[in-house]
C-alpha cells in the first residue's frame, strides 16, 4: 500500500524524511518512542532524530547511557509489553557489543513463544563507508543481520523510501532493523550524493516492507543493489545509456524478506545479472541473489553473473585504499561491460 | 532495608507472616521440589542405554532448581500476575512460584503443540504472557528485557514491577552491570535477584568472583543491596518485601542476593566430580529444615504434611500426563512463528 497526498515539489534529505515519519507515528501513537545514544538534543549523530526532542520532549526521545546491551534489551522488554520503541544502535559495527540481545532475544522471542509474544520494535542503525572512518565504523553488515532469522531488515536508498519504510517498520509487529547509509542521509558534513535529497510525500506515506523497486528500467542487463550503491548504479546506467547500453537497476529496499520475484522478473527480461553490494562478498547478500536466480532457472542467464562488492577484508582508512575496495562507479561500469562482452 | 554499606548484610527483620502464609510458602516449595524430581524421573526414564541427551520424551539439556526453592518462593510471594519475572536457564522454580500455567509449561518441556511455545521454545525458553514470565538460556541476558518491562509499567503509571533473576556467575557479565546502572539511573521498578548457588557450572564462586557478596555491587550504582545468607524462605520473603515495596512505590531498583543451594548437577547427567562438598548437600536441603521449623511452631503436623505432599504429587502427575497425552507439533510447521505474519 502506498498512500500519497503529496505536494510534489517538496524536497527533503533522507535524515529529515526519516525523522518526519517518526514524528508522524509518534503523534499518532503514544506508545512510539525513540531511544539511544545522542538522539536527544544532538538529534542523532547522523540526523536521524532531528527536531524530535523539541516536539516530544525527553520522556519520548530519550538519551541513554552508552550501554547498548541494556538499552536494546530495554527496548525488547518494552515491546513485549506492547510499546513500540525505536532504538538506535549508533553504528551497525557496534552490533557485537549487544548482539545477544539482538539475535537471541529480539529476533527469537516470537518464535520461542510459539507466536504468543510479539516484539514490535525498530532497531535503527547507521551503515556504510566512504568517508575514511576506518574498519570499525564503515561496515554495512546487513548480510549478517539478514542471516540471523526473526528480524526484518530494511535498507532505504532515498528520502521517500526512508520515510515510507520507517512508517511501515514502526507499525510492523515484528522486530525491524532499519539500516540507513550515512552516504544517503544528505548530511551537510559529508560528500553529498545528489539523490540524497528528493521529493518526499507529505502526510501518511507507507512503503511496504518486502517490495523491491525498479529504480531505472532497462533491457540489456539487470543491476541488483541497495542503499548508496543504487545511486552509483544509476550514475553508471546514465553514462552507459550514451553508449546505447540499457541498464535496469533494481533497488531491493528490503533484505528480509527479499523480493525474489522482482529479481527473477528483471533477470528474466534482461538475461544478465550484476549484483552490487557494499557488504562483504563471501557468504553474503550477493551470493544469495545469484543463488536465487540459479536455483530458479540457470537458463535465465545469457552470461555468467558478476558481483561487485566490498572485498573480504577490513575496510581501510586511507582514502585511496578505501575507494579501491568500495563498489563505486568505475568497478560497476567494468562489471556491466564484462557481462555484456 | 540495609542501604549500601560496602558490607554484606543478613536480614533478620521480624516476620509478619501468618500461619497461613507460612504454610503457603511451604506448599509452594514442596510443589516445586515435587515437580523437579518428577521431571528428573521423566528425563532419565528413556535416555539409556548409557546416556543420550537427545533421546527420550524430554530431549536436550535439563537444568533443575532443587534446593533453590526459597529464592523463587520468597520473592514471588510478593508478586501478582501483573508483575513480570525474567528467569534464567534454570527457570522452573520461578515459573511455578510466579504462577505460570503448569500444564502448558510441562507440555513445552515435553516439546508438545500444547506447550507454552508450541514446542518451539523448550525448557530454557519459556514464555507465559498471561503472567509476564520469560526466561533466557544465556547468562545475565534476561536482565535487560526486564528493564523494558519495568519501563513500560512505569511509563503507564502503574505500580507493577519486574523481577529479574540471574545466578552468581552472571553477575560478572556486562549485561548485569549495564542493567543495574540504567535501572538505577531511571529509577525503574526492578528487583534484581542473584541466586548464589556457589557454582557456575563447574567453576566455584571463589574462582569467578573477587568479592564475597554481589549485593555489595549495588553500592556502585547507588541502590540498596542485601545478601541473605541462609537460603531461608522467610528471610528471603522479608528482604524481598522491602525491595518490592520500594519498587512499587517509585523508589527504584534494588539488588537481592541469596546464598542458595544447587542440590543437583548443573544439568542432568552432570556427575559433579568437581564438587567436593557433594556428600553434605542433603544436610543443607532447605525444605526439611523449614518443615521442622513449622512442625516445631505447631503450624504443620504429619497429616498436613501428607496432604500437601499428595496434592503436589497429584498436580504434578496431572501436568505430566497432560504433556504426554498432548500431540507433537507438525514437522511441516517447524519454521512457523519466525515472524508475526507468515510470508
Amino acid at each position: 500500500m502506498t498512500t500519497t497526498t503529496a505536494a510534489p515539489t517538496r524536497r527533503l534529505n533522507t535524515s529529515k524524511a526519516m525523522a518526519e515519519a517518526i514524528a508522524q507515528e509518534m503523534r499518532a501513537n503514544p506508545e512510539v518512542l525513540y531511544l539511544g545514544e545522542d538522539v536527544g538534543s544532538y538529534g542523532g549523530i547522523f540526523g536521524s532524530t532531528g527536531g524530535l526532542l523539541e516536539e516530544f520532549g525527553p520522556t519520548r526521545v530519550i538519551d541513554t547511557p552508552i550501554s547498548e546491551t541494556a538499552f536494546i534489551g530495554l527496548g525488547i522488554g518494552a515491546a513485549v509489553e506492547g510499546m513500540r520503541p525505536i532504538v538506535e544502535l549508533m553504528f551497525a559495527d557496534f552490533m557485537g557489543v549487544c548482539l545477544d540481545q539482538i539475535y537471541n532475544h529480539m529476533a527469537k522471542i516470537h518464535f520461542e513463544s510459539g507466536g504468543n509474544v510479539k516484539v514490535p520494535m525498530v532497531l535503527t542503525t547507521a551503515v556504510g563507508g566512504g568517508y575514511s572512518d576506518g574498519a570499525q565504523h564503515s561496515q554495512c553488515l546487513w548480510g549478517t543481520f539478514a542471516h540471523l532469522p526473526g528480524m526484518k531488515v530494511v535498507v532505504p536508498s532515498n528520502p521517500a523510501d526512508a520515510k515510507g519504510l520507517m512508517a511501515s517498520a514502526i507499525r510492523d509487529d515484528d522486530p525491524v532493523v532499519f539500516m540507513f547509509h550515512k552516504g544517503v542521509m544528505g548530511l551537510p558534513w559529508m560528500a553529498k550524493n545528489p539523490r540524497s535529497i528528493g521529493v518526499v510525500p507529505e502526510g501518511e506515506y507507507l512503503v511496504p516492507i518486502g517490495k523491491a523497486a525498479v529504480a531505472r528500467e532497462g533491457t540489456d542487463v539487470t543491476v541488483v543493489t541497495l542503499s548508496l550503491s543504487v545511486h552509483h548504479a544509476l550514475d553508471v546506467a546514465e553514462k552507459l545509456a550514451q553508449d546505447g547500453i540499457s541498464v535496469e537497476v533494481i533497488d531491493l529496499r528490503t533484505v528480509v524478506p527479499l523480493d525474489r520475484a522482482a529479481i527473477l522478473a528483471s533477470v528474466g527480461k534482461t538475461g544478465r545479472l550484476v549484483v552490487v553490494d557494499e557488504d562483504y562478498q563471501s557468504f553474503g547478500l550477493s551470493g544469495e541473489i545469484v543463488t536465487t536466480v540459479v536455483e530458479s532457472d540457470p537458463g535465465l542467464l545469457k552470461a555468467p553473473p558478476k558481483r561487485i562488492t566490498m572485498a573480504d577484508a577490513p575496510i581501510p582508512y586511507a582514502h585511496v585504499l578505501e575507494y579501491a575496495v568500495l563498489p563505486r562507479q568505475e568497478r560497476i561500469e567494468a562489471g556491466i561491460r564484462e557481462v555484456l562482452a | 532495608m540495609t542501604e549500601p554499606t560496602g558490607a554484606s548484610a543478613t536480614l533478620d527483620s521480624p516476620t509478619t507472616l501468618t500461619q497461613q502464609d507460612r504454610l503457603a510458602l511451604y506448599e509452594q516449595m514442596v510443589l516445586i521440589r515435587t515437580y523437579e524430581l518428577a521431571i528428573q524421573r521423566e528425563y532419565h526414564a528413556d535416555k539409556g542405554p548409557g546416556f543420550d541427551i537427545g533421546k527420550g520424551l524430554i530431549p536436550g539439556e535439563m537444568h533443575l532448581a532443587a534446593g533453590q526453592e526459597p529464592v523463587a518462593v520468597g520473592v514471588c510471594a510478593h508478586l501478582t500476575g501483573d508483575d513480570a519475572v525474567t528467569a534464567t536457564h534454570r527457570p522452573h522454580h520461578f515459573a511455578i512460584a510466579h504462577g505460570v500455567d503448569l500444564d502448558a509449561m510441562t507440555a513445552e518441556i515435553f516439546g508438545r503443540e500444547t506447550g507454552l511455545g508450541k514446542g518451539r521454545g523448550g525448557h530454557m525458553h519459556l514464555f507465559d504472557p498471561a503472567v509476564h514470565f520469560s526466561c533466557s538460556g544465556i547468562i545475565a541476558e534476561g536482565y535487560p528485557p526486564a528493564l523494558g518491562q519495568a519501563f513500560a509499567f512505569q511509563r503507564r503509571g502503574t505500580d507493577r514491577i519486574a523481577v529479574a533473576a540471574t545466578g552468581e556467575g552472571a553477575a560478572n557479565q556486562g549485561a548485569f552491570h549495564e542493567s543495574l546502572n540504567l535501572a538505577a539511573l531511571w529509577k525503574l521498578p526492578v528487583v534484581f535477584v542473584v541466586e548464589d548457588n556457589a557454582w557456575g557450572i563447574s567453576v566455584p564462586r571463589s574462582a569467578s568472583t573477587a568479592i564475597p557478596s554481589n549485593a555489595d555491587r549495588a553500592a556502585a550504582y547507588g541502590i540498596p543491596g542485601v545478601r541473605v545468607e541462609d537460603n531461608d524462605v522467610e528471610a528471603v520473603h522479608a528482604a524481598a518485601a522491602e525491595m518490592v515495596q520500594r519498587a512499587r512505590s517509585g523508589g527504584g531498583p534494588s539488588l537481592l542476593e541469596v546464598s542458595t543451594l544447587r542440590m543437583l548437577g548443573h544439568f542432568e547427567g552432570d556427575a559433579q566430580g568437581y564438587r567436593p562438598e557433594l556428600a553434605d548437600v542433603a544436610e543443607h536441603d532447605p525444605i526439611p529444615r523449614y518443615e521442622a521449623a513449622l512442625v516445631a511452631d505447631g503450624v504443620l503436623d504429619d497429616a498436613a504434611k501428607q496432604r500437601i505432599a499428595a496434592a503436589a504429587s497429584e498436580r504434578v502427575e496431572a501436568a505430566i500426563s497432560h504433556a504426554k497425552d498432548s500431540p507433537l507439533p507438525d514437522p511441516a510447521e517447524a519454521t512457523r512463528y519466525a515472524f508475526a505474519k507468515e510470508a
